[in-house]
């Protein structure tokens, strides 16, 4: 028995939470933010030199094969450092899916994303939540309506679009007949945008694959959930060395009790939060029968604890937590903004009934 | 990581289950119910197999084994799948044992933790005064030196089962002069000693369930010095044994209760369809499922943590706050999903589950407060495990 992190996952956590420290500040987040689109492909390159972007990609491919709780922990530190890049989407949706679809066109994108070559966006969100409207459908080979909310699809050369709960395609997005427009959000370090297919013709199809489908949406959920626990990590931080500075009436405002208790409860929430995310990703590779379960519930938990962080640690800052300069603000819209990326609380807890015969299968 | 636990560890496991499955009593087996003799004869033939009071040393009544977590838990597991408890759950056994064997002398050890493990002797723990709760240390129960005996005067509160206990561990101030904490004796007293009083206190669930609760009146009590754990004087880190103890017993089986609740949510209909029925009640009890999981994972990580004798650190100063909580939230929705049939209470018509859950919440309101209160917790989750600095002292006047 031995629910602790590996030496080398310890390594990875070490040598990832430094290279951002150093190569994404949060100076350079500000600067992110006022481009088209904060994804940095420079960025990129430099995390695929450190294994990072092919994480989850087969070593056959040129990847690292390692297991989700690796690429959860990369999530993690991506979080905490508030970093924009197309991890979600690139490094765990994607992968898990073409993994599962198969065949030499998934080989080599795979190859491309390991070597940072490549950028892959995910328009998913209707597999969950329909609106606007949205859906897309393919007929005689070519793609036509609308999905909402796409995953870093702005920056992207391709585009793993879900038609069906069974069928997936891949899409270039320069494709005549593909029109792409970011939906700017509160979250500047996070972009999504709408995607409008008239005709684009895609690469490839991928149909009776709503196994990889499913393990894909699962993937990303705990990938997620973990980008989340991240971002409370570092407002949590945050939150307690302000209050160990900062005085008001003669005294450091961490020797108020009220102070206190606003830390002890965060933090109180952070911890079994890992617990439970540590074994979430964990039964992702060894207990794939648990996983969807684990994904549901990791995703709404973190999303809930998140959210009462993000404005507890803004309240223990006072007046200057709620301006643009405190940098606190990045964080709260992170977790804000994650928060209905692949599915809500509510409608996955509802699933987390219905995977256990609790409710009736909508 | 690897969740396995090996072979010899699940041979361990089959033989526990087949133990439980062949020797479990068909009935509880409650004090209260006067059934004193079975329960001892249970609790040694428990220790016999090795299944209680496994790693304490052979000459002082236990089974003598090697410690090993991971025999403990998968004893715990094994008799919480089966619904029979494990030993006894009470302040003898969780806070007196490990005390003495800290601290206690030879004899004191050779005395007390054989009886104390059978059930022989039932122990109280005095502690709180109605003057001294949370700040344990102002204690004011004196007892004066008169040759080679101590004389006790004054008064303790809520005392656990001090009307049925044999024994009394208490804390009393033997050094009126030394400073707050360092003038305090831990002392083992009998309970039929002249001069003690013993006032039942009626507690908010009515005395359903094995505790009870009282205030206790000392008028020059006398007890030999040799009673005295530990050193006189160092009463005070005599007992931070104990409590570090208390804290870490109470360990429940939260995911035994989901499971529980659940089943009553399918059962109880509210205007005509289950509960489980209801998007409100279902959601409630998927909120819930996420912080048991949280916390049932979390104690499986603070294992691996004492397996491998690393420091807990912040993340094992949570687990009271938050396990106690969750306890009383989820007797919470299942009082809900009754709908008004919820409060019926004390064996009355239409009652559900013997007022399981009503006693419940009452209990683990309790537990929120007992062994060091929620606001108690926070503190020391702030100082302790943030590095917030200590409140400061206020100005004398
Ligand atoms: C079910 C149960 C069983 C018990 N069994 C025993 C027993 O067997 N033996 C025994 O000796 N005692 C026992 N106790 C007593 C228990 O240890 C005390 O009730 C507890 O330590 C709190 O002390 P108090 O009741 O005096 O409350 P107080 O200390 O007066 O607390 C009242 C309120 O003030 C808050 N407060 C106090 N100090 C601070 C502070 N520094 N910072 C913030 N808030 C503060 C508390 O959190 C609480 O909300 C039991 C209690 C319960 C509920």
């Amino acid at each position: 028995m031995d629910f602790a992190l590996s030496e080398d996952q310890l390594l990875l956590e070490e040598t990832l939470r430094s290279f951002l420290a150093d190569r994404v500040p949060i100076e350079r987040v500000r600067e992110l933010r006022e481009k088209a689109c904060p994804n940095d492909r420079a960025l990129w390159s430099a995390l695929a030199e450190l294994g990072i972007t092919g994480i989850l990609v087969p070593e056959a491919q040129g990847g690292s094969g390692l297991a989700l709780l690796d690429a959860a922990l990369v999530s993690q530190a991506l979080g905490h450092a508030v970093t924009p890049t197309p991890f979600l989407a690139s490094a765990v949706m994607v992968p898990t899916a073409l993994a599962a679809a198969g065949g030499g066109a998934s080989e080599s994108w795979l190859a491309g994303i390991a070597g940072g070559e490549l950028v892959f966006g995910v328009a998913v969100t209707e597999l969950f939540s329909v609106r606007e409207g949205a859906g897309v459908s393919l007929e005689a080979g070519a793609l036509h309506g609308k999905a909402m909310m796409a995953i870093d699809a702005c920056g992207a050369d391709l585009l793993l679009v879900a038609v069906d709960e069974d069928t997936l395609c891949v899409v270039k997005t320069d494709s005549t007949g593909l029109e792409m427009t970011r939906l700017t959000t509160v979250d500047a370090t996070r972009c999504t945008a709408e995607v409008l297919f008239d005709g684009a013709t895609p690469e490839a199809v991928f149909e009776g694959v709503g196994s990889g489908i499913a393990r894909m949406l699962d993937a990303g959920r705990i990938a997620l959930a973990a980008d989340i626990l991240g971002a409370c990590e570092a407002m949590v931080e945050q939150a307690v060395a302000y209050a160990k500075q900062r005085k008001q009436f003669d005294r450091v405002i961490g020797s108020f009790q009220a102070v206190k208790h606003m830390c002890s409860e965060m933090i109180a929430e952070v911890e079994p939060g890992r617990s439970l995310l540590w074994y979430a990703a964990h039964s992702f590779d060894a207990l794939p029968e648990e996983a969807p379960l684990m994904a549901c519930h990791v995703l709404a938990h973190t999303s809930e604890i998140a959210r009462e962080i993000a404005s507890v640690s803004t309240q223990v800052h006072g007046g200057i937590g709620w301006t643009d300069e405190q940098n606190l603000h990045f964080w709260f819209k992170r977790i804000g903004n994650a928060r209905h990326l692949l599915g809500g609380p509510e409608a996955l807890r509802q699933r987390a009934a219905e995977l256990q015969g609790f409710a009736a299968t909508a | 990581m690897d969740l396995e636990y090996g072979a010899r560890y699940e041979a361990f496991r089959t033989q526990v289950r087949d133990f439980v499955a062949e020797h479990r009593p068909t009935r509880p087996l409650r004090l209260a119910d006067g059934k004193r003799q079975e329960r001892i004869a249970w609790l040694s033939l428990q220790i016999e197999h090795g299944y209680w009071a496994r790693t304490i040393p052979r000459e002082y009544g236990g089974y003598g084994a090697e410690p090993d977590l991971l025999e403990t838990v998968i004893m715990d597991e094994e008799f919480n799948k089966a619904g029979v408890s494990r030993g006894m759950n009470a302040q003898g056994p969780s806070m007196l044992v490990p005390t003495l064997l800290s601290h206690g002398s030879e004899e004191q050890r050779r005395r007390w933790i054989g009886p104390t493990l059978r059930g022989e002797v039932l122990w109280c723990q005095g502690y709180s005064e109605p003057g001294a709760g949370s700040d344990l240390a102002s204690l004011q129960t004196r007892a004066t030196e008169d040759g080679d005996d101590f004389v006790i005067n004054g008064q303790k509160i809520w005392t656990t089962t001090a009307d049925r206990a044999e024994m009394c561990f208490i804390l009393v101030r033997t050094e009126p002069d030394a400073g707050k904490h360092a003038g305090i004796s831990y002392i083992l007293l009998p309970m039929d000693t002249s001069g003690i009083e013993v006032q039942p206190l009626r507690t908010m669930s009515g005395g359903i369930g094995e505790s009870s609760f009282n205030q206790v009146f000392f008028t020059d009590v006398r007890v030999p010095k040799a009673n005295v754990v530990g050193k006189r004087g160092e009463g005070w880190k005599v007992a931070n044994t104990t409590l570090a103890h208390e804290r870490n017993s109470l360990n429940a089986n939260a995911e035994g209760k989901l499971m529980r609740l659940a089943r009553l949510m399918e059962r109880e209909t509210l205007g005509g369809v289950p509960a489980m029925a209801s998007p409100i009640y279902r959601d409630r009890l998927m909120k819930l499922q996420a912080r048991v999981l949280s916390m049932k994972h979390h104690g499986m990580r603070m294992l691996t943590c004492s397996l491998k004798g690393e420091s807990l650190g912040v993340a094992g100063l949570v687990v009271k706050l938050q396990n106690c909580q969750l306890n009383f939230d989820m007797a919470a929705l299942a009082i809900d999903a009754m709908g008004e049939l919820g409060v019926l209470y004390d064996h009355t018509k239409y009652e559900r589950e013997r007022g399981y859950w009503q006693a419940h919440s009452m209990l683990s309101l309790g537990l929120i407060i007992g062994g060091g209160t929620a606001q108690i917790q926070k503190n020391i989750i702030a100082e302790r495990g943030l590095g917030l600095p200590r409140e400061p002292k206020p100005k004398q006047a």
